[in-house]
């Protein structure tokens, strides 16, 4: 039985910036990281596998580079690895990326039963937290957001309990399998790779499905299947405030004033 | 008279029978550790030569291994030499006197020359202070016992000291009977040694005096070859092995560990007692359960579960019980880490070690504990990713963003802001002044960055900063064995300095500088590295730092030892004379200083996790500074800083106590 973690190479955020001309992300000489949710998604799925056996494959759509964050996976544990890679796939917005994940996803689901999809709750380059949803509704599968701990797997009832991490509560839900999962940050820390591991990942081969193997109509993906289109991409103008007193030499000033500043504005009061 | 001949065919056969018994057992167990030791992966770069051994040769003259602990508390170096020097010149008495003269039934010969007095006189006045030295020895076991003994073996130190004890009185009743059976050492006109006289008086008129000569001969003669059986089975090891230890011990920095090597390697650290080096096995023969490596150990002070002491006793344990099976290639039985028995080491210890090198550097048989334990720290995390949780951050960060923190390294220059800092550029700019994570990153250590920007410029000094492309230099992730990132961010730090023609470097870091210096050395790349409070200190030598005489905010002005500076470099003066430039007086030293100083806590990556075992390190240092009632703490490290400065504030002393980098106190002297 088969776990599948979708992860996703994003570029590291808080190193990207604006270019304030064109409106796009810089993204030159920005280094890219496994989506930080993500890592916890396939953290839990090899818990799976420790506890229950299960193999875990590591799926992700994304350019070439991309084999860096699946050999990661590799390094990880995950037992298999597949890039969805192909120029018509780019562009895609959450509906199209899910087409093609979901179809993955049954292609790997031909050969071995897939009882679990765990995704991390949303990227943190898109924030949309559609992509898990997304493939939930394009299989079938029941769709199990925002969850921190997998309770129980029933195999023989073919059901799933996790909890699900909401606003100021907890909701603990079954559902039947094949389940997605997203995932938030609190469910797992994520193991780390032993050498060996590493070194073994670094040499392997990472399979790529590209659409001649997936045979995706092209109007239902990447920028031809994308009905969302991104118009502008901006920082949020932010005035900026006058420098009050010295905090680098005189710190208890500065706070002083500042104190003084802000009571003066009505901002604070005592 | 020769109590050997005198037998006759069984004299001799009795002799050399016995002797050769002993001399068997002795080369029995040599031989026996030798293929034990060979177990080990490679010898660890030890290379002996000329030059080590000359240098071995005068330790051992000036019992370098004793006086460097020798203090007005602890003179068991004293007894020490008695011994030493005794067991030297007795060593030469067997051979020459036993050997030679008795086992081939020349005595008569040998015992009638100006040669043979002279050294009766020199054993006849060593013996008393043989005795001397192992009562003393005896005695300290049971009368103020000082702390370093405490937890060891005491019957096998007993042992050991009885027969120390037994030679020199079977020797006395030798020569004595000798005298006054009428066969007294003579020549050159000399008396005969004075106490074997005055003993031999007290057989005045005894029968069978030939008798009596004989029976101390042979039970004297008993007891040496007794002692050559044991050797090999007791510290009486030692001996031998802190010889060998002196001579294969590696070039200062002490404690270094080997690069890894991924090509020829299948594990990458120590999980068992065969991975470790062959100097390694060999090392830790030589332990005569001395303490003082656990004496000054900054965990074991507070009450953590790492004591280097049993980290050597549990090595060899693990070693002796599991090499039977191994030499046969069978799996050992005993593990080396996690085990609850003798010989297994616990994973609190190993994440205990700060690698402050104190062990290292008061150990007076050379053993190298730190490198051991970064080796199974290596095991834990390369080969089972298992280490304290609060670690996982600062790999990830290391690894991704090249600081401890995570945070993005475009904000590296960001210290420099107010400043007008030139990047390095070759030609243009002589030094590379290497700021570290801490200086860059850390709000409190932006200052001693900017002070080391404002002395640099005071004194005219070429300098330039890589600003956002600097990276961190690995020293944490080394220490705590991560030892496959840190390899990756060393080259691509070397390679960036070589791209970038940087070869003279101004490091703040303690631990930059130690890394950039010896570690990368381990590369082949010689840089020319310099710490910070060096620099100052000969800026100011040179005359090109103008300071205004007196700093007066600064009130007394106690100094903490940088271990990466000090015992790591061996560099203790430059940063105190730095302070006495401004202050006009050395400053004051707490109660353990230079190289017996103690830690902050936060060496060995130890900044970065928790510590929840036993009393806190910094704590205790913080208490140590306070006794010297400063109004100033001078440190030369950022993890000292940090550590003072926490320790301050929860002595609730951080208002009547400043912590100050050394640049920061020439800083604010500058005109």
């Amino acid at each position: 039985m088969l776990v599948v973690a979708c992860v996703k190479q994003v570029p590291d955020t808080t190193q990207v910036q604006i270019d304030p001309e064109t409106g796009t992300l810089i993204r030159e000489g920005v280094p890219f990281i496994v989506n930080p949710f993500d890592t916890h998604a396939l953290e839990e799925s090899l818990r799976l596998k420790d506890k229950y056996g299960f193999r875990v494959a590591a799926i992700s759509m994304g350019p070439p580079n991309t084999e860096v964050t699946l050999k990661k996976a590799l390094s990880l544990g995950a037992d298999e690895v597949v890039l969805l890679s192909d120029r018509v796939f780019g562009g895609a917005d959450t509906l199209a990326t899910s087409r093609v994940l979901a179809e993955a996803i049954r292609r790997l689901g031909e050969k071995e039963e897939v009882l679990m999809v765990i995704c991390g709750k949303q990227t943190i380059d898109g924030d949309t937290a559609q992509v898990g949803p997304g493939i939930a509704s394009r299989l079938g599968y029941s769709q199990l957001t925002l969850v921190d701990q997998i309770n129980d797997v029933d195999l023989r009832a073919k059901t799933v309990v996790v909890r699900r991490k909401l606003e100021g509560r907890h909701e603990i839900v079954e559902a039947r399998l094949p389940a997605v999962l997203t995932v938030v940050r609190e469910i797992n820390r994520p193991r780390y790779p032993t050498v060996p591991m590493r070194l073994m990942a670094e040499g392997a081969e990472v399979m790529l499905w590209d659409n001649k193997v997936m045979q995706l109509d092209e109007e239902t993906i990447g920028l031809r299947g994308s009905p969302t289109q991104v118009r502008r991409i901006f920082s949020p103008e932010r005035v900026k405030g006058e420098i009050l007193g010295d905090g680098l030499n005189k710190p208890e000033e500065a706070a002083n004033l500042l104190i003084d500043s802000l009571l003066e504005r009505d901002i604070i009061s005592l | 008279m020769n109590p050997v001949s005198d037998l006759g065919a069984i004299g001799y056969l009795l002799f050399w029978g016995l002797t050769a018994l002993a001399a068997g057992i002795f080369l029995y167990r040599g031989g026996q550790l030798l293929r034990y030791i060979s177990l080990g992966r490679g010898n660890g770069g030890a290379t002996p030569g000329i030059r080590k051994g000359l240098a071995a040769l005068f330790n051992i003259i000036v019992q370098e291994c004793q006086w460097k602990n020798l203090t007005h508390r602890d003179r068991a170096g004293v007894g020490h030499a008695f011994m030493f020097w005794g067991f030297i010149l007795f060593v030469i008495y067997y051979f020459l006197f036993i050997v030679i003269a008795s086992g081939f039934g020349i005595s008569d010969t040998m015992e009638h020359n100006g040669f043979y007095v002279v050294y009766a006189w020199v054993t006849d006045i060593i013996a008393p202070f043989i005795v001397i030295g192992a009562v003393w020895g005896i005695l300290r076991r049971y009368i103020g016992k000082p702390k370093r003994l405490e937890g060891q073996l005491t019957w096998e130190a007993l042992i050991i000291l009885i027969t120390v004890l037994i030679h020199p009185i079977t020797h006395v009743g030798k020569i004595a009977t000798q005298i006054a059976a009428g066969h007294p050492p003579a020549g050159l006109g000399l008396a005969t040694p004075p106490l074997s006289t005055a003993v031999a008086n007290l057989y005045d008129g005894a029968a069978s005096l030939e008798a009596w000569y004989a029976a101390w001969f042979w039970s004297h003669w008993v007891f040496v070859l007794l002692v050559l059986a044991i050797i090999g089975y007791t510290r009486y090891l030692h001996v031998i092995a802190a010889i060998i230890n002196d001579l294969i011990r590696s070039a200062p920095p002490k404690g270094m560990v080997g690069l890894i090597d991924l090509k020829n390697q299948a594990t990458f650290g120590v999980s068992r007692v065969d991975n470790f080096t062959q100097r390694d096995l060999l090392d830790i023969q030589a332990c005569v359960v001395c303490g003082y490596c656990q004496e000054n150990c900054p965990a074991n002070l507070t009450d953590k579960p790492l004591n280097p002491r049993l980290i050597v006793r549990d090595v060899r344990a693990n070693l002796l019980a599991n090499a039977p099976a191994l030499l046969k290639k069978q799996e050992p039985s005993l593990a080396l880490i996690g085990g609850e028995r003798e010989g297994s080491i616990s994973e609190d210890a190993i994440w205990a070690c700060t690698t402050c090198g104190a062990c290292m550097e008061v150990c007076p048989v050379y053993i190298e504990h730190v490198p051991k334990i970064v080796e199974m720290r290596r095991d834990l995390v390369q080969m089972k990713a298992k280490f304290p949780e609060e670690l996982l951050n600062l790999f990830e960060n290391s690894e991704q963003r090249s600081n401890p923190w995570g945070i993005a390294p475009s904000d590296r220059a960001k210290w420099a802001a107010s400043i007008d800092a030139q990047p390095f550029e070759a030609g243009k700019t002589e030094y590379l002044f290497y700021v570290g994570c801490a200086g860059a990153f850390d709000s409190r250590e932006r200052h001693v960055s900017l002070a080391i920007a404002r002395i640099l410029d005071a004194a005219g000094v070429s300098w330039g900063i890589l600003g956002r492309d600097e990276k961190c230099c690995g020293d944490s992730l080394r220490r705590l064995g991560n030892e496959f990132v840190y390899d990756r961010m060393a080259r691509e730090n070397i390679a960036q300095f070589q791209e970038r023609g940087v070869t003279k470097i101004i490091t703040e870091c303690p631990h930059c500088y130690s890394t950039l210096k010896n570690d990368y050395r381990q590369y082949g790349v010689e840089l020319d590295v310099v710490h910070h409070t060096e620099f100052i200190n000969q800026l100011i030598k040179e005359g090109r730092l103008k300071l205004n005489g007196k700093n007066n905010d600064l009130g007394n002005v106690v100094f903490h030892d940088s271990c990466y500076l000090g015992r790591h470099n061996e560099i203790y003066q430059a940063p105190r004379e730095a302070v006495a430039a401004v202050t006009g007086e050395a400053p004051t030293e707490m109660e353990r200083h230079h190289n017996k100083a103690f830690c902050c806590g936060a060496g060995g990556g130890r900044m970065w996790m928790e510590e929840n075992l036993g009393k806190r390190i910094n704590i205790a240092r913080v208490e140590e500074a306070l006794e010297e009632a400063p109004k100033t703490i001078c440190v030369s490290c950022p993890y000292c800083m940090v550590m003072f400065e926490d320790g301050l504030k929860d002595k609730d002393a951080d208002d009547r106590v400043q912590v100050l980098d050394l640049a920061e106190i020439v800083a604010g002297a500058l005109e």
